[in-house]
């Protein structure tokens, strides 16, 4: 809502050389964020003053015709004498006044007037538009003043109102009177402690009834319904300069006089009105809900289907408005229109919005509306403006109106006196709260230790006694609330679950890893690219019903997208050693979940029955722990070469995010996208019950994988549902450390290839029994020695026991047990 | 060796000679005297100090003499090798220094040469100072609470008070999740971290104490102050007489802890349907502490040069809020507030771009490194 100062000034007086920036502090204070406060024609300076044109003289020759005037400013040049002055426009005539920039002046933009010669004269300052004064847009030609509104050498800054503050303020939804300079001047007044006078506390003409047949066929939707008529009204009559200044300033577009006077009452009362052209009105008009399949092509030529829960305004003919938001074109008020009818009505909030939203029209009217309009101003507004239209217009008000009122006086509110106070952690005294619920215009009636408040009809967000409390603490000032130091309580500091995103975090930073925050946004053609087959489960997505991008509506089932986009985009910048991570739920919908959730009451707390109901419509959501990385992982330099990120790398990444876990990972090959079939990794952890879960995968990318994102060649990737593998985490039991010397055993054992290395140590392990301290893999050897399809691979053994030194026969069983299991196992064959 | 003889002379035994244990001693320390390095010196005290040296032998013939001589004889001789033991110790302990000091100077190397063998890593700043934030309520004794980023819509406005109809639901910006054939599914991305509350109060004990810090979404497009993913840190205590008061506290305590002492703050009364009083909550900034407002000609970029920073909304938790989450109003209040993340790491860390933030270029996070 734009204000301009000098409006709001008409309804209470501000203390004598308030500026517009302390009244803006003081209206911030209270709760109106006043955005900006802008300095309107600042950059005018200089003599600008009203001429009289004496004398036209039509110079020719030029490209279009150029007028050269002499005219009259009065004393204002300081010789009395006609200033000569070269002009372009032809909307003026001799005797017309004028508004003349004189040589010195500056108009907006930085245009500095002077005496200079043009068209073979000497132009000794401008005759100005609106436009050139930035008063409003209008490219018609120069201003011409109405006779009698002015005398040559009168100052034109005072006149036009050149210069102007102001306030530009972001008005929350829950205070739909300060859309109005009725209500920001009542705020100012609070601010203040100064006298508010009601520009809607007018006398009100004429009589109830007997105006333009009308009626309301649901009061639910309308509960004060107003019709008043003006007639003989000059549709050419123009819109005064005061009111077009003004309607500019709050941002309106002058259209016509009938027209702007609606705007300029709603701007400054905050009552909606429309305006019809009553000869194009057929019949009585009836305020109703729209029929399905009612059409109506509003104002701004679109012809719109009407919706059941439309209010609309009805003659004999069918809709003729939306109700509350936009009119319909064939009542339009024109420029034939002589007799003029104006409406002023009270809609119910949620139907505006509703219709509001259904047909994307946002229109001054439906913000006021659905933030809510005063319930008792529509006589004042009907009233103000058609007297304006008399006055202006030259037309004569009808006599009677139509008032339909259904209203109903609103219930008190009651509230301790020390509610407020108890909010706020101040003692009000008792009479202080009272005389602040008034302030706001609330009835208060005491009673005992309770207050009785009745809101005013202007504050239907004044519903609660926490409302009424905010009323008193704003008034008397956030300013006021006490800093009481926190209480110190026993908390329970972070779960598990979130010292492991931290502790994985920090470990994958540390090893060089940059993190990554993708959006969750993804398209199906990131599946196509991933090679995810049709059937995959990774493809039944949720779905944006608004995307921001149409081809990424679906939100992601694995972190990879997101992931294998930020390497792409590194690369392109000139990195090819990468290591990049992100932590972040995955958004998996439940199978068989009804897609719909449940929206339990508020007026209590939810059933368990319905929390459920709410969870079970949820997706899954876990939070996961992706990797990729491409290039070296360990970076050549001046030791030598790098070593370049391999399938292992991804698999050891995984097995470290495990362990900080506490936990650790079962890893079997896998054929599973994007990855490349023969260099994949399945990882599970134990479940608990003696079974495994599936919780991630690890390896080089498939190459056609790498090849459509263009990502660097063996890029490889790691993905891990980092809740699950938190969850199989267990409490450390410390170990029993032994201080008796080890004894070291190396075999070397050959299996054929197919035969896992995974599987060879599990069954070292178990065949070696509890002698055995650790087993390494150090050698994996392929070659014509051990002959084809088959590798060697050699294990160095520990044995040590917990209460000895072992003896030679031990060692010796222990190993031959782990061979033998081995052998038993996987076939693998002692090598001589 | 000789056998014993009680009536030998002494100075018969040529090798036992005062003269010729001198001449061996001092044969030993020439020796020991001229050797340049370790490997000469291995040989001087094998040559002088070994079993085969000429003392060691000369000592075999002290159980030749008669018993009267032999202890002045061993007495001369031990001297001999005592003084031949002591140049050894000394001479190795100088040709170990000298050795040590070639060698370890050949050894140098340029550590000024770069070291760093993996790529650079670090957290994204989002993550880390979201976690300070959290951090300095946990230290209060808060817990850090949390919930899905795709939400009920009951969870996300109904019951934090936003009506079906009213504007302040529509201004959210909210992307709706499609429901089954295209129809209403009643759930969005969470525009906010405020059903953390809710969910808070319907899974917890009373009282609660909890800051959830979290991913929230608006339908904004992407620009340098603008994103559609951003951060949120959701504060929320509900107990027996909670006032504006202890919200005040607890936003000056974070203001002290993440900002530096001595700051104020600033509450300006505003709206939030889950909020009843709500504020807007701003803090003196805390570069140049006002003292940039009305000086053209020192600006604040920090703060515009408005003195003040916006820190977030807050407020007291609307009764109605309390109600929806099956809390007892009549005994219960609390307050609530909402931080925003990014906004934090603009104004703190100078992000200028929001775009940084989202790209997840390498040299943008690693510059954070692993704690901020």
């Amino acid at each position: 809502m734009r204000v301009p100062v000098s409006w709001l000034k008409e309804y209470t007086d501000l203390p004598e050389g308030t500026t517009a920036r302390e009244l803006a502090a003081r209206l911030i204070a209270l709760g109106l964020e006043v955005e900006t406060v802008e300095a309107v024609g600042a950059d005018i300076t200089g003599p600008i003053y009203v001429g009289r044109v004496l004398e036209i003289e039509e110079l020719t020759g030029f490209k279009k015709p150029i007028r050269y005037c002499r005219v009259d400013v009065g004393a204002a040049n300081g010789t009395g004498q006609p200033q000569n002055i070269i002009c372009g426009a032809r909307n003026f005539a001799e005797g017309d006044l004028v508004v003349v920039a004189l040589p010195g002046s500056e108009l907006p933009g930085g245009f500095a007037i002077g005496a200079r010669k043009t068209y073979g004269r000497v132009s000794e300052g401008m005759i100005c538009s609106a436009s050139e004064l930035a008063l409003w847009e209008d490219h018609a030609g120069i201003i011409v003043l109405p006779e009698g509104s002015a005398a040559p050498g009168d100052d034109a800054y005072a006149l036009l109102g050149l210069r102007e503050d102001v306030l530009d303020i972001a008005v929350t939804p829950d205070r739909g009177y300060a859309l109005s300079v009725r209500g920001v001047a009542r705020e100012a007044a609070a601010a203040y402690g100064t006298a508010f006078r009601d520009p809607a506390d007018i006398a009100v003409e004429g009589t109830p009834g007997g105006g333009y047949p009308a009626s309301v066929a649901d009061p639910a939707v309308c509960d004060r319904y107003v019709l008043r008529g003006v007639s003989g009204f000059d549709p050419e009559a123009p819109t005064p300069l005061w009111m077009k200044r003004r309607l500019a300033l709050t941002g309106v577009r002058s259209i016509s006089l009938a027209v702007d006077i609606t705007n300029y009452v709603l701007m400054e009362l905050g009552q909606p009105l429309h305006a019809w052209d009553r000869d194009a009105v057929r019949g009585p008009i009836e305020v109703r809900l729209a029929r399905a399949g009612e059409q109506l092509e509003t104002l701004d030529h679109v012809k719109r289907t009407l919706d059941p829960d439309d209010i609309v305004i009805a003659d004999e003919s069918g809709p003729i408005n939306v109700a509350g938001v936009m009119g319909g074109l064939a009542t339009e008020i024109g420029l034939g229109s002589t007799n003029v009818l104006i409406e002023a009505a009270h809609f119910a909030e949620t139907h505006i919005a509703r219709a509001s939203r259904r047909h994307q029209l946002s229109s001054e009217s439906s913000r006021r509306f659905e933030r809510g309009v005063d319930s008792a101003l529509q006589v004042a507004a009907a009233t103000r403006a058609v007297r304006l239209l008399a006055e202006l217009g030259g037309g004569a008000v009808d006599p009677g109106y139509t008032h339909i009122d259904t209203t109903a006086p609103r219930a008190a509110i009651a509230i301790a006196a020390d509610h407020p106070g108890r909010v706020a952690g101040v003692d009000y005294p008792r009479e202080r709260v009272a005389e602040r619920l008034a302030q706001v215009g609330c009835a208060v009636e005491a009673d005992g230790d309770t207050l009785r408040v009745v809101p005013p009809t202007w504050r239907p967000d004044l519903t609660d006694p926490n409302d009424l409390a905010e009323e008193v603490i704003r008034l008397e000032g956030y300013a006021g609330i006490p800093s009481i130091a926190p209480r110190a309580r026993a908390g329970h500091g972070l779960t598990p679950a979130q010292r492991l995103r931290r502790t994985v975090g920090r470990k994958l930073a540390a090893t060089g890893f940059a993190e990554v925050m993708a959006y969750p946004f993804v398209g199906v053609r990131d599946f196509d690219t991933l090679q995810v087959p049709a059937d995959d489960p990774r493809r039944t997505a949720l779905k944006l019903a608004n995307p921001l991008n149409d081809d990424e509506p679906l939100l992601r089932t694995t972190l990879l997208p997101g992931l294998l986009k930020a390497l792409v985009r590194n690369v392109g910048r000139g990195f090819g050693d990468l290591a990049l991570y992100e932590i972040g739920p995955v958004f998996l919908p439940r199978p068989g979940a009804s897609g719909r959730a449940p929206m339990p009451a508020v007026d209590r707390g939810p059933t368990a029955e319905e929390l459920a109901e709410l969870e079970a419509a949820l997706p899954e959501q876990p939070r996961r722990v992706a990797a990729v990385m491409a290039g070296h992982r360990d970076l050549p330099g001046w030791w030598g070469a790098g070593r370049a990120a391999t399938w292992a790398d991804a698999v050891e990444t995984a097995r470290e995010v495990a362990r900080l876990a506490n936990t650790e990972l079962t890893v079997r090959a896998a054929q599973y996208a994007p990855w490349h079939p023969g260099r994949c990794a399945a990882l599970f952890v134990a479940d608990g019950e003696g079974g495994e879960r599936l919780v991630g995968h690890a390896g080089e990318l498939h190459p056609r994988v790498v090849a459509a994102h263009g990502l660097p060649e063996r890029t490889v990737a790691v993905e891990l549902d980092l809740d699950a593998v938190g969850a199989a985490g267990a409490p450390v039991r410390a170990p029993a450390v032994s201080g008796y010397p080890v004894a070291l055993q190396d075999v070397a054992l050959v299996v054929a290839d197919s035969v896992p290395a995974a599987d060879v140590e599990r069954a070292l392990r178990e065949g070696a029994g509890e002698l055995l301290e650790d087993v390494r893999l150090f050698d994996v050897y392929t070659g014509a020695q051990v002959g084809e399809g088959r590798r060697s691979l050699a294990y160095a053994l520990r044995f040590r026991a917990a209460d000895r030194t072992l003896k030679t026969e031990e060692i010796t069983a222990a190993r031959d047990a782990a061979v033998a299991a081995a052998a038993e196992r996987t076939g693998a064959v002692l090598r001589g | 060796m000789s056998a014993p003889n009680n009536s030998y002379d002494p100075v018969e035994v040529t090798p036992l000679s005062p003269d010729e244990v001198a001449r061996m001693r001092d044969d030993a320390l020439a020796a020991i005297a001229a050797a340049a390095d370790l490997e000469q010196l291995k040989a001087a005290r094998l040559a002088h100090a070994g079993d085969r040296s000429p003392l060691a032998l000369a000592n075999r013939e002290i159980g030749a003499l008669p018993p009267a001589a032999r202890a002045e004889a061993g007495k001369r001789v031990g001297g001999a090798r005592r003084d031949i033991g002591e140049a050894l110790k000394r001479r190795q302990a100088e040709l170990e220094e000298e050795r040590d000091a070639r060698v370890l100077v050949e050894e140098a190397v340029d550590v000024t040469l770069p070291t760093r063998r993996s790529t650079p890593g670090g957290r994204h700043p989002v993550t880390t100072v979201a976690e300070r934030m959290a951090d300095i309520f946990v230290a209060m004794g808060f817990d850090v609470a949390e919930g899905p980023e795709v939400e009920a819509e009951w969870f996300n406005f109904d019951a934090l008070n936003f009506l079906p109809d009213h504007p302040a639901r529509t201004m959210q910006d909210t992307f709706f999740v499609e429901g089954p054939s295209g129809g209403d599914s009643r759930m969005v991305l969470r525009t906010h971290t405020s059903p953390v509350q809710v969910r808070a109060l319907v899974e917890r004990e009373l009282p609660v104490y909890v800051v959830a810090p979290g991913t929230t979404y608006r339908t904004d497009e992407l620009d340098a102050t603008h994103t559609p993913v951003f951060h949120q840190l959701e504060g929320l205590v509900v107990d027996e007489g909670i006032t504006m008061g202890h919200l005040r506290g607890a936003i000056d305590a974070f203001v002290d802890g993440m900002f530096g002492s001595g700051l104020r703050t600033r509450f300006r009364p505003s709206y939030f349907p889950f909020t009843e009083p709500s504020a807007e909550v701003d803090m003196e900034c805390f570069v140049c502490r006002g003292a940039s407002v009305g000086d053209p000609a020192n600006p604040c970029r920090t703060c515009s040069s408005e003195g003040w920073i916006e820190l977030g909304g807050c407020g007291i938790v609307n009764p109605r809020v309390l109600t929806a989450a099956g809390v007892d109003t009549a005994r219960y209040s609390g307050w609530a507030f909402g931080l925003g993340v990014e906004r934090s790491l603009m104004f703190a860390n100078g992000v200028a771009d929001m775009h940084d933030m989202v790209e997840g270029d390498v040299r943008f996070t690693a510059a954070f490194g692993m704690e901020i």
